[in-house]
């Protein structure tokens, strides 16, 4: 019987020569991230070690990624006490892959780990973050933990008890119209899905859309299927991948394209069409809420967002820039911008596409999570309305409970930022 | 027996357990401070422990969808509430086996506020409305870590024995 990709990678992993869905394995990890919740981590951590007499040590530094990115630069003593805290510990555990608030190297995690050539198709990822399920855009199998749970693999190499997951088979064929793509597609699956339709399985993506889409839209699907309660989304590793690797993340080593069998044993097979998909929005408070965007045109809204590990990557910002281009954001309607990473700000600075998002009205705001939490930037006043490119829209996540917040592709918030109320970017542009 | 101390809809996420405004505290021993910090009467009655060990919550499906934070099951543990829930979240079920928070899972619970549970490791008895409603056991893997008191002396275990090999 064939394997997926889920299994072929846990059964390689957990040194077996085949697993099945339902199996509990202890798989190998290739790299453990975590962000500022490694404050905790370190406190469990230092707990696994005390009355054992051993040296507190992790298992192997160079596996290790923590990356500063969700209260950056520190909104309170407090987050930067832990900072100091986990700074200090990466220090005296020698851990080489840092990446603290500076604009050389900074970001969201979750575009840190691709873009830097941290992941490669085959491993084993996991996070302190529900949202690593983006990783398995370049076919790793990655997904998010909690944090005792990532202190036990910082000190053993593995994680304890996993059980392989099923596998949801999602083929998308057909051409996007203009105006739509991978966030509508991911929209839309969470829609049909529902928020718990996915829970304890792996989302695995073909067709011939999935092919042709590129990397950065990739980390899109595969970062909101966790949405659907997945343990990971992976999009099978090809030329695509290996051309990112290459030219993108900077990795020369050879990679291995891990593919599922053609046997292989799927829960459940969703065909989706992609040229019958319009604009979609997941509408408050759950981000499987899920319309097409007309359902709701013309509804006001008080702040545009576009950014985030979903949607802050330079082709996101250049939909919105080239739509905004030589105009203005509503008056009444303000409009703020976070790009992923560092490295995308100063792309996005050199390309002209900053200068002509500020132009029209727009404010940048540094890389980090800072507007998708809400804790230190970018909350929303009480019975206003936000309209973001980030992932989650439930209650209380912009920072407050009052306020509601609707979800969509940076075309749609560009649209609507330009008309101050939602509009579909066909009808607009 | 213990009783309903709080009851609550389908798909709460980690969001409104433990609001992301207060994730610079991690420590589980301040986390229950802001456990459910939206709702100020069901908070204020965490914060000022008047609610005995045992306690229930009760949740529909998909309970602790969202972000992995653990904040959102040991601010639950740490005051020893107990919760039933249709079905969990695969990241805040596993972060409850983690951490020592006690999770049933009950397709078919029903019960309300103020209402009398008797929990067995097959059922939950709501014995104020005498009815029953079989649970789904932990499978066996995941039993292990609750056995051992949690993943860190579970983990305690292991490295100790490959560390001295
Ligand atoms: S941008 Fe938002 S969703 Fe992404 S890692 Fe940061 S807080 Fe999480």
């Amino acid at each position: 019987m064939g394997m997926t990709v889920a299994e072929k990678i846990l059964a390689r992993a957990s040194g077996l020569g085949t697993v099945k869905a339902g199996e509990v394995v202890e798989p190998r990890v290739d790299v453990a991230m975590s962000h500022e919740n490694a404050a905790l981590v370190i406190n469990q951590f230092t707990e696994v070690f005390e009355g054992t007499g051993l040296e507190v040590k992790v298992w192997d530094p160079s596996k290790i990624v923590i990356i500063f990115d969700h209260r950056v630069p520190a909104e309170s003593s407090k987050t930067a006490t832990n900072q100091k805290k986990i700074r200090e510990f990466v220090a005296r555990q020698a851990i080489p892959n840092f990446h603290d608030v500076r604009g050389d190297e900074g970001g969201i995690c979750h575009q840190i780990l691709p873009e830097n050539g941290y992941i490669r198709p085959g491993y084993v990822v996991v996070g302190t973050d529900s949202h690593t399920t983006s990783h398995g855009a370049l076919g790793a199998f990655s997904f998010g933990i909690g944090a005792t749970e990532m202190a036990s693999v910082w000190a053993l190499g593995r994680v304890l008890n996993v059980e392989v997951p099923g596998t949801i088979k999602v083929v998308v064929n057909g051409d996007f119209a203009p105006g739509v793509g991978p966030k509508d597609l991911i929209l839309h699956l969470i829609g049909t899905l529902t928020a718990e339709g996915a829970n304890f399985k792996v989302i695995e993506f073909h067709g011939d859309a999935i092919r042709r889409m590129s990397t950065s839209g990739r980390l899109v699907i595969c970062n909101m299927t966790v949405e659907a309660g997945a343990t990971s989304g992976i999009v099978p590793a090809d030329e695509e991948t290996v051309r990112y690797l290459r030219e993108e993340a900077g990795v020369s080593d050879p990679v291995d394209l891990v593919t599922p069998d053609a046997d292989a044993v799927y829960d459940q097979v969703i065909e989706i069409d992609a040229a019958a998909l319009a604009p979609q929005i997941a509408c408050p408070h759950t981000v499987d809420n899920v319309k097409p965007v007309d359902a709701v045109a013309g509804t006001r809204v008080n702040q545009i967002v576009i950014g985030s590990c979903t949607n802050g990557r330079l082709d996101d910002l250049e939909t919105a820039a080239a739509i905004l281009k030589g105009k203005k954001v509503a008056a009444g309607t303000r409009m703020l911008v976070f790009p992923a990473t560092w490295r995308i700000y100063k792309r996005a600075m050199k390309a002209g596409v900053l200068e002509t998002l500020v132009d029209a009205g727009a404010v940048i705001v540094n890389p980090g999570c800072g507007c998708c939490l809400g804790v230190h930037q970018g909350a929303l006043g009480d019975g206003e309305v936000a309209l973001s490119t980030t992932n989650r829209n439930f209650k209380g996540r912009m920072g407050n409970p009052n306020a509601d917040v609707y979800l969509c592709s940076p075309a749609v918030a560009a649209a609507s930022a330009l008309t101050g109320v939602i509009s579909d970017p066909r009808k607009v542009v | 027996m213990a009783k309903v101390v709080f009851k609550i809809g389908d798909d709460v996420s980690t969001d409104t357990i433990y609001p992301g405004r207060f994730m610079a505290t991690v420590l589980p021993s301040e986390t229950p401070q802001y456990a459910f910090a939206d709702f100020k009467e069901f908070n204020a009655k965490i914060r000022n422990k008047e609610l005995p060990v045992g306690s229930i919550i009760i949740g529909g499906k998909n309970f602790g969808c969202g972000s992995s934070r653990e904040q959102a099951a040991s601010c639950l543990a740490t005051p020893g509430l107990v919760v039933v829930a249709r079905n969990f979240a695969r990241i805040f079920l596993q972060n409850s086996i983690n951490v020592g928070l006690k999770t049933v899972i009950c397709p078919s619970i029903e019960a309300e506020e103020g209402d009398e549970l008797e929990i067995t490791p097959v059922e939950v008895k709501n014995v104020t409305k005498g009815r029953s409603h079989p649970v789904v056991p932990l499978p066996k893997a995941r039993q292990a870590i609750v056995d051992a008191g949690g993943l860190i002396p579970y983990t305690r275990k292991l490295l100790v024995q490959e560390r001295s090999a």
